[in-house]
């Protein structure tokens, strides 16, 4: 089961760490499995090479022959997602220095941090596929390339710093899972590395809704109140409904993606109803209910006109963020150059030392 | 990893290869890679990234530029010497019935 990890079931090979230690084992199964390879000398017929190896499950490396829209594709998505990480880091951040105990506030931190560090690792995979990160970089910048719009959400309370954890990185977990066994490689191998640092992500947030739902009055209502605003924004997370969705057919025939919108969405849905009777909260849906013939929750969909409103720059923080963005780019300018001008200094003196 | 045919060695902040040795008695494995200006920032810069939890007990920075690959992809008649060669593993040879220590 996809990200259903916590309710005290620590045992390896279960829950999500066991579905990507599944990919790992597989990625190097399928990179050991003799492939077929096509008719003619070998290397003559690149398209071909390309469909047998991801016919095979095996990967595309940085330096095999791609087709052009395959490159694209996978760099406006390995961009985005690693726009978001960078993005992602504000909502939280805004919590850090009124996190209600020192261990709170240190793991927030670590938190933090670490959306940092899956920025870079994914900024790093896209920069196989031949752009820089610079023209990445400007690219978020100039808001011509988008992140996930769950981060043009507001942090109104601490416990909205827990509902971020379970909610948001519980839907990006689901989303995650599966991109470890990407068709491209070095895509595959950073969401390894992502995906096993998220689990604790999910964990901390349900943690602190789980003490403020088990706490005072007010701090269940505050729990409560979390939920009831993050709920349908990270239904939406998995992007539009699969008849209005427009590059999953494409997607899926390449293996970047392995599963539709609506079923990801589905078996979020599916591992949420549990967790939410565990923690004590209600999930704002009047009509979610399980239904035996479909073996899944029927539930209400989120509001797309409102994803389509946020993903347009129209969110109650879309502006905010940006210009959050640009000031920390700006005001780090200095510290850029001054590395620069000393490994500059520092090389100069190795050579005059050589001469 | 980056390609090592676009050498982007102009660039104020070049791009480093990262390898890390998870346990003594291990070799280095590449990890990933990360822009610094010098070696030195460098390898600061993959202790952050890439050895947040503890993953490794040493670490390598290269600078992408450096390295030379075999071939543009990875499967040209470069490894093709070796592919008739099967006498090279043990599993070639029979061993009679009863032979110890072989």
């Amino acid at each position: 089961m996809y990200g259903n990890d916590f309710a005290g079931d620590d045992t390896p090979g279960g829950g999500l760490l066991g579905e990507v230690e599944a990919a790992e084992a597989d990625l190097r199964e399928a990179a050991a499995r003799k492939r077929q390879e096509p008719a003619g000398e070998p290397g003559t017929d690149l398209s071909a090479y390309f469909t047998g190896v991801i016919e095979a499950d095996q990967k595309i490396e940085p330096r095999d022959w791609m087709p052009e829209a395959y490159r694209r594709t996978l760099i406006r998505q390995i961009a985005q997602h690693a726009h978001s990480e960078i993005i992602g880091m504000q909502p939280e951040g805004n919590w850090i220095s009124r996190a209600p105990s020192l261990k709170r506030k240190a793991i927030l931190l670590a938190k933090v941090q670490d959306e940092a560090g899956h920025g870079l690792y994914l900024y790093a995979a896209a920069e196989t596929l031949g752009i820089t990160r610079d023209e990445l970089v400007d690219l978020l910048l100039a808001g011509r390339q988008k992140y996930s719009s769950i981060f043009n959400y507001p942090t109104l309370t601490w416990a909205d710093v827990g509902a971020i954890g379970w909610l948001v990185d519980g839907a990006a977990i689901v989303n995650q899972v599966p991109l470890c066994r990407c068709s491209y490689g070095p895509y595959a191998r950073a969401m390894i590395r992502v995906c096993k640092e998220e689990s604790f992500h999910q964990r901390q947030g349900y943690e602190i809704l789980h003490t403020l739902s088990h706490g005072t009055p007010a701090q269940r209502a505050m729990a409560q109140d979390a939920i009831d605003r993050w709920w349908y924004p990270s239904l939406a997370m998995f992007g539009p409904p699969d008849s209005d969705s427009t590059h999953s057919e494409q997607s899926m025939a390449w293996k970047i993606k392995r599963f539709s919108n609506d079923e990801l969405r589905q078996r979020f849905v599916d591992m949420c109803v549990q967790q939410a009777e565990l923690l004590g909260v209600r999930i704002p849906d009047p009509d979610l209910r399980w239904n035996a013939e479909r073996q899944a929750y029927d539930y209400t969909q989120p509001d797309y006109d409102e994803l389509m409103r946020v993903i347009k720059g129209n969110g109650p923080c879309n502006r905010q963020r940006m210009a959050h963005r640009r000031q920390a780019h700006a005001d780090g300018a200095w510290v850029r150059e001054a590395a620069t001008a000393y490994a500059a200094k520092r090389a100069e003196k190795k050579e005059t030392v050589v001469a | 990893m980056s390609d090592p045919d676009q050498p982007r060695a102009d660039s104020p902040s070049p791009l480093w290869e990262v390898f890390v040795r998870a346990r003594r008695g291990l070799s280095h494995t590449h990890v990933g890679s990360l822009h610094a200006p010098d070696a030195e920032l460098a390898l600061r810069n993959a202790r952050d990234l890439y050895t947040r939890r503890q993953e490794g007990v040493s670490l390598w920075v290269v600078p992408a530029a450096a390295i030379t690959a075999s071939s543009p992809d990875e499967k040209d008649a470069f490894f093709d010497p070796a592919a008739d060669k099967v006498y090279r593993h043990p599993t070639f040879y029979e061993v009679p019935d009863g032979v110890a220590h072989l």
